[in-house]
């Protein structure tokens, strides 16, 4: 346990100390609540009312792309040799991956909660105050589900390069089509059925029921929680599979 | 305490080790000396449980690194070849992590590594981000890092490369010291023909992935009728090169620098 705590901790400090990241994982929400939050709720009539819709979406944003940076973090460390230390540590490799990834997903957790005070700078209220610590339990659910497919990803490659494309073709689509920036009401079948299999969509969702209790869909928290529960505990185990096997 | 058996290892068609055996004793030290490529690394690797081996048997303390790693990781500690600090980190924070990833107990763990770190100079240092770090630093606190738990056997790759001599002079000091008194088994590589003369008990030297030759640095003298081991080592990679035709033996070289270039990444 001890031994999970310390490399949890090293990715929070890891976290922390990398200023350069923390500005542009901050800026990218920002941006995004600016742009869309203004320009496209004006252009559709209800501003305050789209930010409501908007906040937990961008929330939710931050969230996955702060917490599948694990993956690049396991490259990286592959890369500078940090990974072989720990990998030939008399530990199971599985308890190194928990201590790693549920750190990363930690730092996600901080990160949606700290877009969130942003969002309030922007004029979000939550409709109840009271939903803020559920609202923070299914931000880790998604930072957890995120970071443990980073590390599946993570593990499977040894390319910094490849890296990228998978953001573009697997985070950004899973972005979009969660309903995090607009309602996926009359989407194509196969879009509409890649949005039912992503994570993301569940989390968005029980995130509006919570906080802004509007756009949500009919699925209801309790199936959002449990779909979020069952797909993070899949993937830390695929991820606890796949870095079990690494070689270096 | 080291017991491998026909241990083989392929990349592609490029034969890294191959059928290579060796034992070594208990409170041994025991040297691999070789050029670039000659495949050292990749059986380290394979002993501690980093790559799978393609073929063969090994026992690390009677127990196999394929069918039980977190087993053989308890038996011992290593030295990497190329860095493995977390630059993100103090080089207090390194120690740190470490010793409590290898179950050294909080008081001596503290203890130890600001020890250490005085030995190598590094204590005034020691909450600077090891990104701050000079080359020659990181080295030195990789090695200060190695020698913060007493395993069973430690396994050091080529450890003194970028060393500066006063270090490495530390470092053999402190080897000595371990083997001596805590009868550590260590098995290390090197190029550096003086060290594996004056360190280790016994040396095989390894060529193309196959050990050419075993045994103290005396009867190694003895077998090729030198008087040192320089000469008697290229007196050994160098008729094995005669055996092979040219033509393969260069095409392996590459193969090797393809895939020590592929592996650095």
């Amino acid at each position: 346990m001890k031994k999970i705590y310390y490399l949890w901790l090293r990715q929070i400090k890891k976290y922390l100390r990398s200023t350069p990241r923390l500005a542009g994982l901050l800026a990218q929400p920002i941006i995004f609540l600016v742009m869309f939050g203004y320009g496209f709720g004006s252009s559709f009539g209800g501003g305050s009312n789209y930010l409501d819709y908007l906040a937990p979406g961008i929330v939710g944003m931050s969230i996955i792309f702060t917490a599948i940076f694990s993956g690049l973090e396991v490259i990286w460390d592959r890369q500078f040799g940090f990974l072989k230390e720990t990998l030939v540590a008399p530990m199971p490799r599985t308890d190194v991956m928990i201590g790693r990834t549920a750190g990363t997903a930690t730092a996600a957790t901080i990160q949606g909660v700290v877009v969130l005070i942003i969002s309030f700078l922007f004029g979000f209220r939550p409709v109840s105050w009271g939903a803020i610590v559920p609202a923070i339990f299914i931000m880790f659910l998604i930072s957890l589900t995120f970071a443990s497919l980073g590390t599946v990803i993570g593990s499977l490659l040894d390319d910094m390069q490849a890296f990228p494309i998978i953001i573009n073709f697997l985070i950004q689509p899973m972005f979009f089509l969660s309903g995090a920036l607009f309602t996926l009401q009359g989407l194509p079948d196969w879009l509409s059925f890649i949005s039912r299999i992503d994570p993301l969509t569940y989390g968005v969702d029980a995130l509006r029921v919570l906080l802004s209790d509007i756009g949500h869909t009919d699925l209801g928290l309790g199936i959002d929680t449990i779909v979020l529960v069952v797909t993070s505990l899949f993937f830390v185990f695929l991820g606890g599979y796949f870095f079990e096997k690494i070689q270096v | 305490m080291i017991e491998v058996t026909n241990l083989t290892k392929k990349f592609g068609d490029f034969m890294a080790v191959d059928d290579v055996s060796f034992n070594v004793a208990d409170g041994e030290v025991f040297a691999f000396l070789g050029p670039n490529g000659a495949g050292k690394t990749t059986t380290v690797k394979m002993l501690t449980t980093l790559l799978h081996p393609t073929s063969g048997t090994m026992r690390l303390d009677n127990i196999d690194p394929v069918a039980d790693p977190e087993g053989a990781r308890r038996t011992f500690g290593i030295v990497f070849q190329d860095p493995s600090l977390d630059d993100d980190l103090t080089a207090w924070e390194n120690m740190d992590l470490h010793g409590v990833l290898y179950d050294v107990p909080d008081v001596e763990r503290h203890k130890r590594s600001e020890e250490l770190l005085e030995l190598v100079d590094l204590w005034d240092r020691k909450d600077s981000l090891v990104k701050e770090f000079s080359g020659g630093m990181k080295r030195r606190l990789e090695i200060a890092r190695g020698l913060l738990h007493d395993p069973k056997i430690l396994f050091l790759d080529e450890p003194t490369t970028g060393l500066d001599p006063q270090t490495r002079n530390l470092l053999w000091e402190r080897l000595r010291e371990l083997n001596k008194n805590e009868k550590m088994t260590i098995f290390l590589t090197t190029h550096y023909m003086e060290e594996a003369d004056q360190m280790a008990s016994r040396i095989a030297i390894m060529d193309h992935g196959k050990i050419i030759a075993t045994g103290s640095s005396e009867s190694l003298k003895k077998q090729t009728n030198t008087d040192s081991l320089e000469a008697a080592f290229l007196a050994l990679t160098g008729r094995n090169i005669r055996e092979e035709d040219a033509g393969s033996s260069g095409h392996a070289k590459n193969m090797g620098r393809v895939w020590q270039g592929g592996n650095r990444r």
